[in-house]
C-alpha cells in the first residue's frame, strides 16, 4: 500500500494506482474525457491536470512538479501531494484552459446532440469550464456524419481526440480499424481513406471502385462485433449510432437493467425506453462477466421482440387458415388438440427462462405424459445428450469466466472464440489467456487471441481429445491443469464429447461446455431431454426413455407422433429443416411464440408469449451462473409458463407452474447428491476421404447472421462480415480459383456459391461455410454439417 | 405608516325618518340608470368582437418557421424538458435528401401540445434554442373533448407566410445552419423552387415562392 494525500486527505491506495483513481476514492472527481479505467492511460485530453508534489532526495523534501500534470497517467507515489482543482489555484487554471481549448472546435449543438443531457464534456464545461467563450473565430467544421460502418457514424466536428474509440478497438477487441489522422488543428479520427492520409492504393492492388472498398493490404472499414462499445463510452457525442440517431434524449429514457438474452454469457445491460417503447439497450457494469462491454448483438439486437410479425392474439387454425380468436377459446382448441394427442413430443428450443423451461418439463412429463422432450433445436446427438447428463445438468456453478480466463491454458474444441464466444472472447483477449484451438484453420478471432492452432477437420475431433487422453499429463505438460471448453457445435462430432471427458481426466483439466443460446443451460438444469429430469436427476417416475429431437422429427415424419408442443425455435435451424417441415405439416402443433415466424404454416394453435423484456425470469449462462432479470416493460403478454400452467389446468390437471417464486420453491427443495448419468463411451469415427472436387465441410454460425433475434436491425446487419467460402490454399489451386472468385459448395440438396478466401493455415481438403448468413443456409440448402463431404466448382461468375 | 388610516365606514350624518324608509329603495336607482346606458355584453363568439389580449398575452404556441420555409424545430426537446406540467411531447426524427424539413439533420418528427396541462408559463419559449417555438395571443382554446385539446404539430405549425416554399424541400444550397439561425436566410432559392417543382409539382405554395425566390 502506498499513502499519499489529495486535497488535504490522507489515503492508503494500493501500489499502481493512479492519481485520478485514487482521488475518487478519496471522493474526488477530477475532470477527464480520455480516462478509461479498462483502458491503458494516453493522457491524451490533458482535462485532468492537477497539481503534484512528491518526496525527493535523502531528505525527503517535498518537491513539486515545475506544471500541472495529468492525473490519469501518473501512478501514486509514497508520501505524494496531490492538489486537485478543489484546493490548488494553479490546477483549476490549468483545467480551465484545457476546457476552453477543448471548445474552441467543439460544436454548440448540444440540442440537436443524442448525448445531450449525458455528457461528460457538457458536464465538464460546466463544472470546470469558462461560464463565457472568449473564441469567436470560425470553428472547424467536417462534413457530416462520417459511416465508420453502417451502424456507427461519425460526427468529427464534436470529437475532442480522446482517443477512446481507437484505443478501445486496439486494445479491447483488436480491431484497429480507427486511427488518428493528419496533425494539428486537422487531426481527425478516421477510417482507412486514402484522401485524408493522401496515400495512393499500393500499384497492382487498385481499390475496387464500384464498392468503395479499399484492398486489405492498406486497410479496411472498420468492422468488429464490438463496435457499439464505441458509442457508449465516447464521452461527447461524436459517436453515435444509426440506431439510436434522434430518437431520445436522455431524460426521456427510464433504464431498467437486464440480462441480454443473445448467447450464453447472458451479460448485463441496461434497457433504455421510453413511453413503452425500448429506443436502446447499453453495457451494463459486470465486473466479473461482461465488465463494461458487450457485443453488438447484445447492445442493437432488441427489435425482434417488437416485430411486425409479433402475435399479440391467440391464432386458431379454421378451415386452413389462422384466425384470430379470444385466449379462453385458444386454449380449449389447444387442449383439444392435447387431449386427444396417442402420442406427443415437446419441442421448447434453446431460448428459455428457467422458469418456462421448468414449466415445459412438469407439463411434458406430468401432464401430457410423454418423455420425448429435447431442448436442442439444432445439431445433436445422443452422445451430447448423455455428455450433458454426466456432466453438467445439476452440477450447479462450475467454472467460472474468471477461473476460465486465469488458467494456464485453455483448449477450444467445437467453439469459435470470436464468432460463438461473444463476451467472452473479449475477456480472453484481455487477460492474454494462452489458447490452443482445436479448429481446421485460425480463424480470425483465435489469430488475434495469440491461440496455437491444432489444425483438426471438423469430426475428428474425437480422434485427436482421445490422444490427448492417451497422453496424459506426462506426454502434454502445456495443457496440465487447463480448461478444456468444448462447444455444442460438437455434436456433430462422434466421440468428441466422451473424448473429452477422457482427455480432461488425464490432464487434471476442468471441462466446460459452452452452448450458443441463452437458455440452453436453463433447459438442462429443468431437465428439458429424454430421461433426464431437474437438476441433473435420472428418470424415476415410470414414463418410458423418450425420442429425443432427431427422433422426433423422424416419428413424425413417420406419423409415430401425431401431436407436436412446439416453443420458440427456428424451423431452420434444426438438423434436416425440410423433414421436420414434412414432420410439423403432417402432425397437428400447438405452438407458443413471440411471433408468427415460420410456425404460421403449419400451427394449428398459435399462443403469444412474452418476449424476455416483458417478463421477469432467470437465465443460467454457461457457467452455471444465475442470472434473474425483471419485467422491463409494463405489458400484457404473458410467459410459457403461465400458458402452459393455463393449459394444464384446462387439460384438468393443473399443476403449479405459472409463477416464478413456484418454479424457485421447487428447485430449493431438490435434494442433493443424486446419482449421475453414466458418461458417454463413443468411438471417433475414422478419417473420412474425399476425392477431387470434394472437401470436407466446417461450418458455425457467424456472430451477427440471419439469427431470428437480429431481425429488424438493418444497420447492424450491414455491418456484418461478408459470408465467405473459406479453403486451403491446395483446395484453391486445385479450383484454379483465388480470393474472391465465386466457388459452387454442394451436395445432392443444394448448392451455396460465395466469394472464396484462402485459409493459410487451413487443413488441404477442408471447406468452410457460415452456416446462417446471408446466402449461406448450410442445413436448409445444403442439408448436412460439418463433417460431411460436400462438392466445390469454381464459377467464372457469379449466378452462372 | 405617515397618513392616517381612514375608517372603513365613512363617517357619514346618521339618516333622518325619511331616508331610512327610502334605503331599501334606493338601489333600484342603479337599475333604472342602466335601463338608458347601452349594454356591455359581448355575444361572443357569435356577434361582436372582443378586445384583443395585451400583445404579451401567453396564448396558444406556434412552430415557426425560416422565410425559405423549412421548420425552426430541431426535435431537441428542451421545450418538453422546461415545461414544468409535462404537457409537451416531441419525438425528433432525422431529414434525409428527399425529405429535409428543418435546418440541420434532424427534425421534430412529432410534436404536441396538450393544452389540458398547459399553464401558458413560457419556459418552453425560453428555453427554445432556435426560437422555433413561440406564443401567439390566440386564446380560443376550447373543444368538446380531451383528444382535441392535444394540439399535434400540424395545429401549431405557423401558417405559410407569402414567398415561403412548403416543406419538405433541401436547405439552401449556399447556407449552413449557422447561417439559418443567423437570419442569413431570406427566402427561398430558385435551386429549392426547382427542387419542389420538380418533386410535388402540383404545391400550392409554389407559384408564391416562385415570385418570392430570393438569389
Amino acid at each position: 500500500m502506498v499513502t499519499c494525500t489529495i486535497d488535504g486527505i490522507e489515503i492508503d491506495v494500493p501500489k499502481g494506482t493512479l492519481i485520478i483513481r485514487a482521488a475518487e476514492q478519496a471522493g474526488i472527481m477530477i475532470p477527464r474525457f480520455c480516462d478509461h479505467p479498462l483502458l491503458k492511460p494516453v493522457a491524451a485530453c490533458r482535462q485532468c491536470l492537477v497539481d503534484v508534489a512528491s518526496p525527493f532526495g535523502p531528505e525527503g523534501k517535498l518537491r513539486p512538479f515545475p506544471k500541472p500534470q495529468p492525473a490519469c497517467a501518473i501512478e501514486v507515489t509514497p508520501g505524494m501531494v496531490v492538489g486537485t482543482q478543489m484546493t490548488s489555484a494553479a490546477a483549476k487554471e490549468a483545467q480551465e484552459q484545457v476546457a476552453e481549448l477543448v471548445l474552441i472546435n467543439h460544436p454548440l449543438d448540444c440540442p440537436v446532440c443524442d448525448k445531450g443531457g449525458e455528457c461528460p464534456l457538457q458536464n465538464q464545461a460546466m463544472s470546470t469550464g469558462r461560464p463565457v467563450s472568449r473564441f469567436v473565430d470560425k470553428k472547424n467544421t467536417f462534413p457530416k456524419p462520417l459511416s465508420l460502418t453502417p451502424q456507427i457514424l461519425l460526427d468529427r466536428e464534436r470529437c475532442v481526440l480522446c482517443q477512446r474509440c481507437t484505443r478501445f478497438a486496439l486494445q479491447i477487441p483488436g480491431d484497429p480499424f480507427i486511427a488518428l489522422q493528419m496533425r494539428g488543428a486537422n487531426q481527425q479520427i478516421g477510417t482507412f481513406d486514402a484522401d485524408v492520409l493522401g496515400v495512393a492504393p499500393v500499384a497492382g492492388e487498385a481499390a475496387d471502385e464500384s464498392t468503395g472498398d479499399v484492398p486489405a493490404v492498406c486497410g479496411e472499414p472498420f468492422a468488429g462485433y464490438f463496435a457499439g462499445n464505441i458509442v457508449q463510452i465516447c464521452p461527447v457525442g461524436a459517436l453515435t449510432s444509426a440506431a439510436y440517431r434522434f430518437r431520445a434524449r436522455p431524460f426521456d429514457l427510464v433504464s431498467t437493467a437486464s440480462v441480454a438474452e443473445h448467447d450464453a454469457n447472458c451479460s448485463a445491460i441496461r434497457i433504455d425506453y421510453r413511453r413503452g417503447v425500448v429506443l436502446r439497450r447499453q453495457a451494463g457494469d459486470d465486473p466479473t462477466l461482461n465488465q463494461e462491454w458487450i457485443s453488438d448483438k447484445d447492445r442493437f439486437g432488441f427489435r425482434w421482440q417488437t416485430a411486425p410479425d409479433r402475435l399479440d392474439k391467440p391464432l386458431v387454425r379454421r378451415d386452413g387458415e389462422l384466425v384470430e380468436v379470444s385466449w379462453p377459446v385458444a386454449i380449449a382448441a389447444a387442449a383439444e388438440i392435447l387431449g386427444q394427442a396417442k402420442t406427443t413430443a415437446v419441442l421448447p428450443g434453446g431460448r428459455l427462462t428457467l422458469e418456462d423451461a421448468y414449466a415445459y418439463g412438469v407439463f411434458a412429463r406430468r401432464v401430457l405424459g410423454t418423455d420425448n422432450v429435447d431442448f436442442r433445436a439444432r445439431v445433436s446427438s445422443a452422445e451430447e445428450a448423455q455428455f450433458l447428463a454426466h456432466h453438467v445438468a445439476g452440477s450447479g456453478a462450475g467454472v467460472s469466466l474468471e477461473e476460465l480466463i486465469a488458467a494456464p491454458s485453455v483448449v477450444l474444441a467445437g467453439f469459435e472464440p470470436e464468432e460463438e464466444g461473444g463476451i467472452l472472447y473479449l475477456r480472453l483477449r484481455e487477460a492474454g489467456t494462452k489458447v490452443y484451438a482445436l479448429a481446421p484453420f485460425a480463424s480470425r478471432g483465435v489469430q488475434r487471441l495469440g491461440g496455437k492452432l491444432i489444425r483438426c477437420l471438423p469430426g475428428q475431433e474425437g480422434q485427436w481429445l482421445s490422444e490427448l487422453a492417451a497422453l496424459g499429463k506426462a506426454g502434454k505438460p502445456e495443457l496440465a491443469g487447463s480448461v478444456i471448453v468444448v462447444g455444442e457445435r460438437l455434436a456433430s462430432s462422434p466421440g468428441a464429447f466422451s473424448n473429452a471427458l477422457k482427455a480432461a481426466a488425464a490432464l487434471d483439466a476442468k471441462l466446460v461446455w459452452m452452448p450458443r443460446r441463452a437458455g440452453e443451460r436453463a433447459a438442462l438444469e429443468a431437465g428439458l431431454l429424454p430421461g433426464l429430469r431437474l437438476g441433473g436427476r435420472a428418470a424415476q417416475d415410470g414414463l418410458p426413455m423418450g425420442l429425443d429431437l432427431a427422433g422426433s422429427v423422424a416419428a413424425a415424419a413417420a406419423g409415430e407422433i401425431d401431436t407436436i408442443l412446439f416453443g420458440g425455435l427456428e424451423v431452420s435451424d434444426l438438423p434436416d429443416p425440410h423433414l421436420a417441415r414434412e414432420a410439423f405439416a403432417k402432425a397437428k402443433v400447438v405452438a407458443l411464440g413471440v411471433r408468427r415466424g415460420a410456425v404460421e404454416s403449419f400451427a394449428d394453435v398459435i399462443l403469444p408469449v412474452a418476449p424476455p423484456q416483458e417478463k421477469a425470469g432467470t437465465f443460467i449462462n454457461w457457467e452455471g451462473r444465475v442470472r434473474p432479470f425483471p419485467q422491463v416493460l409494463v405489458s400484457t403478454a404473458v410467459s410459457d409458463a403461465k400458458v402452459l400452467a393455463r393449459l394444464a389446468e384446462a387439460l384438468g390437471k393443473p399443476q403449479p407452474i405459472g409463477s416464478v417464486a413456484a418454479v424457485h420453491q421447487a428447485l430449493a427443495e431438490l435434494k442433493p447428491g443424486a446419482e449421475r448419468a453414466p458418461a458417454p463411451a463413443v468411438a471417433p469415427p475414422p478419417v473420412r476421404p474425399t476425392g477431387a472436387g470434394e472437401a470436407i465441410l466446417s461450418t458455425w454460425r457467424m456472430q451477427v447472421d440471419c439469427a431470428a433475434g437480429l431481425d429488424y436491425e438493418p444497420y447492424l446487419a450491414a455491418s456484418a462480415p461478408a459470408p465467405l467460402v473459406r479453403m486451403s490454399s491446395e483446395l484453391a489451386r486445385e479450383l484454379g480459383v483465388k480470393d474472391s472468385d465465386p466457388v459452387a459448395v454442394s451436395t445432392k440438396r443444394g448448392q451455396i456459391v460465395l466469394p472464396c478466401k484462402v485459409e493459410a493455415t487451413a487443413a488441404a481438403n477442408l471447406i468452410h461455410l457460415p452456416a446462417k448468413s446471408p446466402g449461406s443456409w448450410v442445413l436448409e440448402t445444403l442439408g448436412v454439417t460439418s463433417g460431411a463431404v460436400v462438392q466445390l466448382a469454381a464459377l467464372k461468375e457469379v449466378g452462372q | 405608516m405617515s397618513k392616517k388610516q381612514k375608517p372603513l365606514v365613512a363617517d357619514r350624518k346618521e339618516k333622518g325618518f325619511i331616508g331610512v324608509g327610502l334605503a331599501p329603495w334606493a338601489g333600484f336607482g342603479v337599475t333604472l340608470r342602466t335601463f338608458f346606458e347601452k349594454p356591455v355584453t359581448e355575444q361572443y363568439p357569435f356577434r361582436g368582437k372582443f378586445p384583443p389580449p395585451f400583445p404579451r398575452y401567453h396564448g396558444r404556441h406556434q412552430l415557426n418557421r425560416y422565410p425559405d420555409g423549412l421548420e425552426k424545430c430541431v426535435g431537441c426537446e428542451l421545450c418538453a424538458w422546461a415545461c414544468p406540467a409535462d404537457a409537451i411531447f416531441v419525438e425528433a426524427g432525422a431529414n434525409t435528401p428527399d425529405a429535409q424539413y428543418s435546418a440541420g439533420e434532424r427534425y421534430g418528427r412529432v410534436y404536441q401540445i396538450n393544452y389540458l396541462r398547459c399553464v401558458f408559463c413560457g419556459m418552453c419559449i425560453e428555453a427554445c434554442p432556435t426560437r422555433a417555438l413561440t406564443m401567439t395571443t390566440n386564446y380560443e382554446l376550447a373543444a368538446p373533448n380531451r383528444e382535441q385539446m392535444i394540439y399535434t404539430k400540424d395545429q401549431l405549425l405557423a401558417p405559410m407566410e407569402q414567398g415561403m416554399l412548403a416543406a419538405p424541400h433541401p436547405m439552401r444550397q449556399d447556407a449552413t445552419t449557422a447561417d439559418y439561425y443567423s437570419g442569413q436566410v431570406q427566402g427561398p432559392s430558385p435551386e429549392q423552387v426547382e427542387w419542389v417543382r420538380t418533386n410535388r409539382p402540383e404545391d400550392p405554395s409554389l407559384s408564391g415562392a416562385e415570385r418570392g425566390a430570393v438569389r
